[in-house]
């Protein structure tokens, strides 16, 4: 944070006069900004001069926007910082359109500024002029139309505050470039205070007492933890590994919140949800009292509503209101930060004293019989390489590490979730909410930014990865050895899965057709390629990937027709598990019309 | 194919489920058989450019009913608005849509005025052509009505009247018969009773 000293007022009296472009500069410095990811064009030139003036923010240099907003996102979900992207006007703008609405749906911290065309020409279908703030109205968290240079500093600090705070998400500035070249006064971020916006953060005492009352006494508890405890900070990762230390309670947690429990733990029962574990889904559909910490009750996690855990009584912990009581009905609805509420909730049960709770034990031998059906379980292979085997074999050489995964979106990224495990949070960044292809190889990179020494690897699909694959150049200019590691079943599989289980084993452009030589790409780019299509010579290949200094594209032939089980139909209970491979139509009418 | 079995207990709190209200789905929320309910709410929102889009915008990205919607600003040091919205939806809609409009980040405060017992107004205007005995009628019934004449012709009447909602629904029926030519209305105005301020 950034003293006041020299430019004081708000009154303007003694601040320091700078353009606007150097105040976007000396405002991303005082918010402690280290890194930007951006693409140059017209309306920013201005900026770009001040970055060129300048040697304390870097900018990472993309080659499509959409690439710069999912570097700010992995920068940010590995950092727990704020993430920044710079565009242009007008197509820079709208590239980053995607990245902006990934990281509403998954609350990401993320400030994105663009171009605008100067203010006279607002409105009048200049060139490379587009509604800005009318397009990501419907997908920030809040957006901006600097008119005025003597607003921008305070609009860039309240920017910064209003992107961290709260339930964090993505907010647009948008400044035209007449004011960029504008002078005005330099404030600094001092203590923000927004009019209207005030988030609450600390939960209200009855609600923990209510809560610690209900689990007191369950037979049967879970605890179903999400995103929200990793964009609280670590120290909530901490609260919740308390609070399931001293509770014994079991843990299950969504795709956005691998990590934030320990999957090493005995407590740990895996991810919930549409392809989640077989012991995780039954212990959310028949505990007797769930706590819900940081989740949002998707409709990914809970399948058909009116099966979904009919018996339980329901303690919801969220930052935003408004996610209580949207799908499921909260019983004990508390509204604050993840953190404080899961430490208050460590705190109230251990003023309980020694006060004996009912017996845990046929609980947990339920569950250790329906983990025992290994629901994970897939039939090995000799000749071709599984792609569960794949990712069980890169977590075995991995574990070691200092490793952070990004993945894109598909099969791939549901065995990723289902065979790489995961010990500490931020070390885990994949698009839940939005499920954008193309989201793992820039995030990777923002990952690799952010963190220079550790291993990161995107495990990508053949399909997804082609959507932002540019940004290997962007890899190799900033010497960023980012390892990308498809698992190449020549398919859009996920898609294909559901043409096969829902609509009648049609494969309608689903195939994967005239692949690029993977191998050859890579060295084009000036990469390393890798190829493998033998369980024998996997691990070799993997070694050889994690000891290469350089990006590596890494093209693992895998199992064509593999499917990604368990596998919890659209609109089917959680109880309704599907475990194998099929292919009749156990999925309802119902069922097919959902997502 | 491996089906999992359904356990004991979760057969059993399956066949508890089926007295459950709630719908099959997240994608059939609103085919809930819940009562559809009117509501009034106001927003004090910081009158901030875009401020009327961005709650404009919530309601059609979400799906949610805007029966009317009023806007001023009624502070200029404070630079505030209220906007008065008359929605519908059931009790579970209603709810979230008031959750909804305070993650805005202008949006100070949202009132429930039919739920806190507040007075909602309406100004109409109503133009009514006729002659004869049809023409002394609709004079006469804007007098119970309480509404002012504000301009004549020899063959027709504007009435500026107005009440809740209801009354001018009323007096628009009335005069439907009379030769009703067309209506402008100002949508639901609302403020708080007593000696507070709002919210
Ligand atoms: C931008 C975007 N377009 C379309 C989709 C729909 N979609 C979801 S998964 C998928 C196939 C992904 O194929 P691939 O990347 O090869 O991964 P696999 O499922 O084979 O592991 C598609 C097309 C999407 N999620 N994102």
């Amino acid at each position: 944070m950034s003293q006041m000293d020299g430019h004081t007022g708000r009154d303007g009296t003694q601040a320091e006069m700078l353009t606007g472009a150097e105040i976007v500069l000396r405002a991303l410095t005082d918010q402690g900004v280290d890194t930007i990811f951006g693409y140059p064009g017209g309306a920013v030139l201005p900026i770009y001069d001040a970055i060129h003036a300048q040697d304390r923010v870097r900018h990472i240099l993309v080659r499509h926007e959409q690439g710069a907003g999912h570097m700010a996102e992995g920068y940010a979900r590995s950092t727990g910082k704020c993430g920044v992207a710079l565009a242009t006007s007008g197509p820079g703008a709208t590239n980053m359109v995607t990245p902006i609405a990934d990281a509403l749906m998954d609350s990401i911290p993320m400030v994105v500024i663009t171009g605008q065309v100067p203010t006279h020409l607002i409105g009048s279908d200049a060139f490379q002029e587009a509604d800005t703030v009318g397009i990501t109205r419907a997908c920030t968290k809040h957006n901006y139309l600097v008119r005025d240079v003597n607003d921008l500093a305070r609009i860039i600090h309240e920017a910064f505050y209003i992107a961290t705070s709260g339930r964090p998400g993505p907010v647009v500035i948008d400044i035209p470039k007449n004011v960029q070249f504008a002078r005005g006064p330099y404030v600094g971020p001092g203590a923000i205070e927004h009019r209207t916006y005030r988030p609450r953060t600390v939960p209200v005492d009855h609600r923990i007492e209510e809560a610690v009352a209900l689990m007191a006494k369950a037979e049967r508890p879970i605890i179903y933890s999400g995103g929200g405890v990793i964009n609280s900070g670590p120290k909530a990762s901490e609260a919740l590994r308390e609070l399931a230390r001293v509770t014994g309670f079991p843990v299950t947690s969504t795709l956005m919140g691998l990590g934030a429990f320990p999957a090493s733990s005995p407590q740990w029962l895996g991810m919930l949800g549409m392809h989640g574990s077989f012991e995780a889904n039954n212990a959310m559909h028949d505990c007797d009292v769930m706590i819900c910490v940081g989740a949002r009750f998707d409709d990914r996690v809970t399948g058909r509503l009116d099966a979904f855990s009919p018996g339980s009584k329901k303690i919801h912990i969220d930052i935003d209101p408004s996610s209580i009581n949207k799908n499921v009905r909260a019983d004990v609805p508390i509204v604050a930060d993840c953190g404080e509420a899961l430490s208050a909730l460590v705190a109230a049960w251990g003023a309980r004293g020694r006060q004996k709770g009912p017996d845990l034990s046929a609980w947990r031998e339920q569950i250790e019989q329906w983990r025992a059906r290994k629901c994970f379980a897939y039939p090995g292979s000799e000749a071709i390489i599984k792609p569960q085997y794949a990712i069980e074999r890169l977590y075995a050489l991995t574990r070691d590490r200092d490793v952070y995964i990004t993945t894109e979106v598909g099969q791939h990224q549901m065995w990723a979730a289902q065979f790489f495990h995961f010990d500490q949070p931020n070390r885990w960044m994949t698009s839940g909410g939005l499920g954008t292809m193309g989201y793992g190889l820039p995030a990777a990179v923002g990952v690799q930014a952010a963190h220079p020494s550790a291993l990161v690897i995107d495990i990508a699909g053949d399909a997804s990865v082609q959507m932002t694959m540019q940004e290997i150049s962007t890899a190799i200019q900033h010497d960023l050895p980012i390892k990308i590691f498809i698992l190449n079943n020549e398919w859009m599989g996920m898609v294909r899965q559901w043409q096969q289980l829902l609509h009648g084993e049609r494969y309608s452009h689903s195939y994967s057709d005239s692949l690029p030589d993977f191998v050859k790409l890579a060295e084009a780019y000036g990469a390393h390629g890798i190829r493998c299509d033998s369980p024998a010579g996997l691990d070799d290949a993997i070694l050889e990937m994690i000891n290469t200094p350089r990006p590596v594209i890494f093209d693992c032939r895998v199992e064509k027709a593999e499917n990604c089980f368990p596998m919890i139909p659209s609109g089917a209970a959680h109880n309704e598990m599907i475990l194998g491979a099929i292919t009749g139509n156990e999925i309802g009418e119902a069922g097919k019309v959902l997502v | 194919m491996t089906k999992a079995p359904k356990s004991p207990r979760a057969q059993k709190s399956t066949a508890r489920s089926g007295v459950r209200e709630d719908p099959a789905s997240a994608y059939d929320m609103t085919d809930a058989k819940e009562q559809i309910e009117h509501r009034t709410l106001a927003c004090i929102v910081d009158n901030e450019p875009g401020v009327l889009a961005r709650v404009v915008g919530l309601f059609s990205a979400r799906g949610y009913n805007i029966e009317s919607l009023t806007v001023a600003e009624i502070d200029r040091n404070a630079h505030q608005s209220r906007i008065t919205i008359v929605t519908s939806g059931t009790n579970h809609i209603l709810e979230q849509i008031e959750q909804q409009l305070l993650r805005l980040v202008p949006v100070a405060r949202v009132i429930d005025v039919t739920q806190s017992g507040g007075i909602e107004r309406e100004l109409a205007l109503v133009k009514v052509a006729g002659q004869g005995e049809r023409r002394v009628e609709a004079l006469r019934i804007s007098e119970i009505f309480r509404a002012r004449v504000i301009d004549t012709t020899n063959e027709s009447f504007i009435f500026e009247v107005t009440g809740a909602s209801m009354k001018i629904d009323q007096f628009v029926e009335l005069m439907r018969p009379l030769g009703l030519v067309e209506v402008s209305r100002t949508g639901v105005l609302s403020i708080q009773r007593g000696k507070e301020k709002g919210g």
